[in-house]
């Protein structure tokens, strides 16, 4: 054992390890991402690690290899799992042989994602059992619990954390890569009764589920993890993950406390024993009110008269993250004691908005600038997706009018097509994306004669999870190195017979590329290729030179660079940001701009 | 019972508040302190406002600091100080760079940054106040990318950390390049 002071997300990666993991595959997605990035680096050598082109892709090989007997990991963020849904609901079904984990990140806010779904109501609908850790210390050590506890009843089970675990840091011991679990492979056997999903089948799988579950409830009553904490008074508490941690912060007194690490299947006769003495319960819970609702049917089916309160009861906030302050507040509030006197300050002055931004001379500016410029005065819709080109909402650019979830851009221009033919329907997706579920919308769209333009951001990685390979890249996650799938050449495969290849930030041919390929009918891609500029050197960096600069405004107003500030009335450039992508330099009327080189960044 | 300490690090993505952050949590574990953090990691990083929330002490359960409650703000930008001045503590201390970074928002008239009145809010409302000219500090040095650095070493001279210099230094030697070590150490004692 040593000591190492790890985030959370790293401490689920060695906790995977040294249970022995023989498989871990993900798609990146925040706060889920390091799980799999730190198996990357700090496998001993044995692990087959991948980055799974989604999170089906992720599920189903990880399905594999546990039916060969293989301890699996499979990591994703929660909108991940709604991917990944299909192949888990049916292995639910199907079971496994070696241990498999699925690790998802939930993210309370949201900070970084689309919805606030809880994992832990999905592991009631798929009758997958659940793992909630409260600090990092647990994560470690619970993960390498999860796969015992997947073998010893042969389904896959849930580990869930949420960010402020993920992304939250602890020194915490660790075992040693010799210490780590190596477990034999019994390889795959044959048994089409077991493995092959047949409704006859299922129907008797899915019994032995019901019964497993409802015996699980009593089995993890005496698991360590749900634990009751004694104190005084008829009013207690539970709680569960990182809310646990708030309220032992906001706690003066030692009032009764029950810690929920196994949501599902709910350890009744733990809540039994926790209310027996209770007059009141609350339920202090982040996303949905999993441990009040199971709370309530306990004191229906055990008919205890424990009132529980919560989220239901208004006591809680239905929605967003919970802080150390609201939960404080909601256990002033219920225990009856004096509020925190709220510091009377001044008002504050008025701050800068500050939000995420596409970053100094993304080539991504570059081409919405370009499809903008392109298809100005006609009546367009311009379909975004997830990706650091989401960030092309933002104004001056203010080119994504839509996005809803991966990949779904490409088929949400169609149906506005078929609806609105006289609408110039673009559909943007990144590289990354499109691999991941880019690929069956563009074939949609072709086979359902949709009149729309494809445009892939190339920029040749998954940059807003923090630069990952992916199939276009000709690397993996293991650094092998291996063929490049070519996004051309599956748009060719289609059937696409217009398919253009332009750096973005050759503006005057990007522009006449949009002009000339959004007028042809039919389903047609412009591939704007250019490398993301977190992951390249700049070699050269443009200046202003403030006596030709007749103080327009035009670069500013219209690219948000932020490396172009304002000196007075003129423009001006951030040394410190600038990647001389020579964008602003073809946008200045004047010519006031100079000294990037576009190829440098290449 | 020993006194936790709670500080903030806050910025703007980019800036290296994640390296700082490391490097006190780091030199507080050589000290043989509990340390727990939280970090900002995922899509604020692309220039948007950041913090890192460090806790250190043996009675911390959660890895958030409580309104009120910071100890010590260190921060990279002086609006974003005042963004997180409700964190702090009452007699807190603040230790942050003067120099205003204007977000494209300011530019295009879709929000304010009244320099001046964020500056003069922070002087009569922080009785520790240590302002540290980063522009000027980046032109002494060379270079503007050991602004963590430099705020790390204001920081130790305020009083307000029970870490020292050599703490810092040991964490630096241990994660920074040997050939930054010179400049680190510049930086450090820049203030």
């Amino acid at each position: 054992m040593h000591t190492e002071f790890l985030m959370g997300n790293e401490a689920i990666a060695l906790g995977a390890l040294a249970a022995g993991v023989h498989l871990v595959a993900g798609y990146p997605g925040t706060p889920s991402t390091e799980v799999l990035e730190t198996v990357a680096k700090r496998n001993p050598g044995t692990v087959h690690v991948e980055w799974s082109i989604n999170e089906k892709a992720a599920m189903e090989v990880a399905a594999g290899a546990a039916y060969a007997g293989a301890r699996t990991l499979v990591t994703m963020k929660q909108v991940g799992l709604n991917v990944a849904s299909d192949p888990l609901m049916s292995l639910e079904y199907i079971g496994v042989k070696g241990g498999m984990v699925i690790m998802v990140a939930d993210d309370p806010g949201p900070i970084s994602s689309q919805t606030e779904q809880d994992t832990r109501t999905f592991a009631m609908f798929s009758k997958v059992p659940l793992f909630d850790p409260s600090s990092v210390q647990e994560a470690y050590t619970m993960i390498q619990e999860a796969f015992d506890f997947s073998e010893k009843y042969g389904t896959p089970v849930f580990f869930r954390a949420t960010t402020r675990i993920d992304h939250g840091y602890e020194a915490i011991e660790v075992k040693d890569e010799a210490e780590y679990k190596k477990l034999p492979v019994e390889g795959f056997i044959k048994d089409s009764s077991r493995w092959v999903i047949f409704p006859r089948l299922s129907v008797i799988n899915h019994a032995k589920i019901e019964q497993r579950n409802a015996a699980l409830s009593d089995t993890l009553s005496d698991y360590a993890g749900n634990q009751i904490l004694k104190g005084s008074g008829r009013k207690g508490i539970a709680s569960h993950g990182i809310n646990f941690t708030y309220v032992q912060e906001a706690m003066t007194e030692a009032v009764p406390l029950l810690r929920i690490a196994t949501p599902f299947p709910f350890p009744e006769r733990k809540a039994v024993e926790f209310m027996q003495d209770l007059d009141e319960v609350l339920c202090v819970e982040e996303l949905d009110p999993v441990i009040e609702r199971a709370m309530v049917y306990v004191c229906g089916k055990y008919g205890l008269k424990t009132r529980i309160r919560g989220k239901l009861t208004g006591d809680i906030a239905p929605s967003g993250e919970n802080t150390i302050a609201s939960v404080q507040a909601a256990l002033d509030k219920y225990l009856g004691r004096a509020p925190k006197e709220a510091k009377q300050s001044d008002p504050l002055p008025p701050l800068p908005v500050r939000p995420p931004v596409l970053c100094a001379g993304c080539p991504h500016r570059a081409s919405f600038y370009a499809v903008k410029r392109a298809m100005q005065g006609q009546k367009t819709i311009y379909c975004g997706d997830i990706g650091c080109y989401t960030l092309g909402n933002a104004q001056p650019l203010d080119m994504c009018d839509t996005c809803l979830c991966m990949g779904a851009g490409i088929n949400i221009a169609q149906g506005v097509f078929h609806l609105e033919p006289d609408t110039k329907a673009f559909a943007f997706v990144g590289d990354s994306t499109f691999f991941a579920s880019g690929i069956t919308g563009t074939i949609n769209a072709f086979y359902n004669q949709a009149d729309m333009t494809l445009i892939v951001l190339d920029n040749s990685t998954t940059a807003m999870t923090g630069h990952q390979p992916h199939p276009g890249t000709g690397r993996t996650v293991m650094g092998q190195i291996v063929e490049k799938v070519k996004i051309e050449s599956i748009l060719k495969a289609i059937g696409l017979t217009t398919v253009e290849i332009v750096d973005p930030l050759d503006h005057k041919l990007a522009v006449e590329t949009v002009k000339r390929v959004a007028a042809e009918p039919g389903v047609k891609a412009i591939i704007f290729r250019s490398p993301c500029v977190a992951i390249t050197k700049p070699k050269a960096q443009s200046h202003v030179d403030s006596d030709r600069c007749i103080g327009c405004r035009r670069c500013i107003d219209q690219l948000g660079c932020p490396a172009l500030i304002l000196n007075g009335k003129k423009a001006a450039i951030d040394p410190s940001l600038c990647t001389g992508c020579t964008l602003c330099e073809q946008v200045c009327p004047v010519g006031a701009i100079t000294g990037g080189d576009r190829d440098a960044q290449k | 019972m020993p006194r936790n300490e709670n500080i903030i690090l806050c910025g703007i993505g980019g800036q290296g508040t994640i390296l700082a952050s490391k490097l006190l949590a780091a030199a507080a574990m050589k000290r043989g302190m509990a340390v727990k953090t939280a970090e900002t990691i995922g899509m604020a990083q692309r220039g948007g406002s950041v913090f890192s929330h460090i806790r250190l002490g043996d009675d911390v359960h959660a890895p958030l600091i409580a309104p009120g409650q910071a100890d010590l703000i260190i921060a990279f930008e002086p609006a974003e100080a005042v963004r997180h001045l409700h964190m702090l503590k009452e007699g807190g201390c603040v230790v942050t760079s003067s120099h205003p970074i204007f977000p494209t928002s300011t530019l295009i008239g879709q929000s304010q940054y009244p320099v001046e009145e964020i500056l003069d809010y922070l002087k009569n409302h922080v009785s520790n106040l240590t302002l540290v000219d980063s522009e000027q500090a980046a032109k002494d040095l060379g270079s503007a990318r050991v602004l963590n650095v430099v705020l790390l070493g204001a920081a130790i001279r305020s009083g307000a950390l029970s870490l020292n210099e050599d703490d810092i230094l040991e964490a630096i030697h241990e994660r920074v390049a040997e050939r930054f070590h010179a400049l680190n150490e510049n930086a450090l004692r820049y203030v």
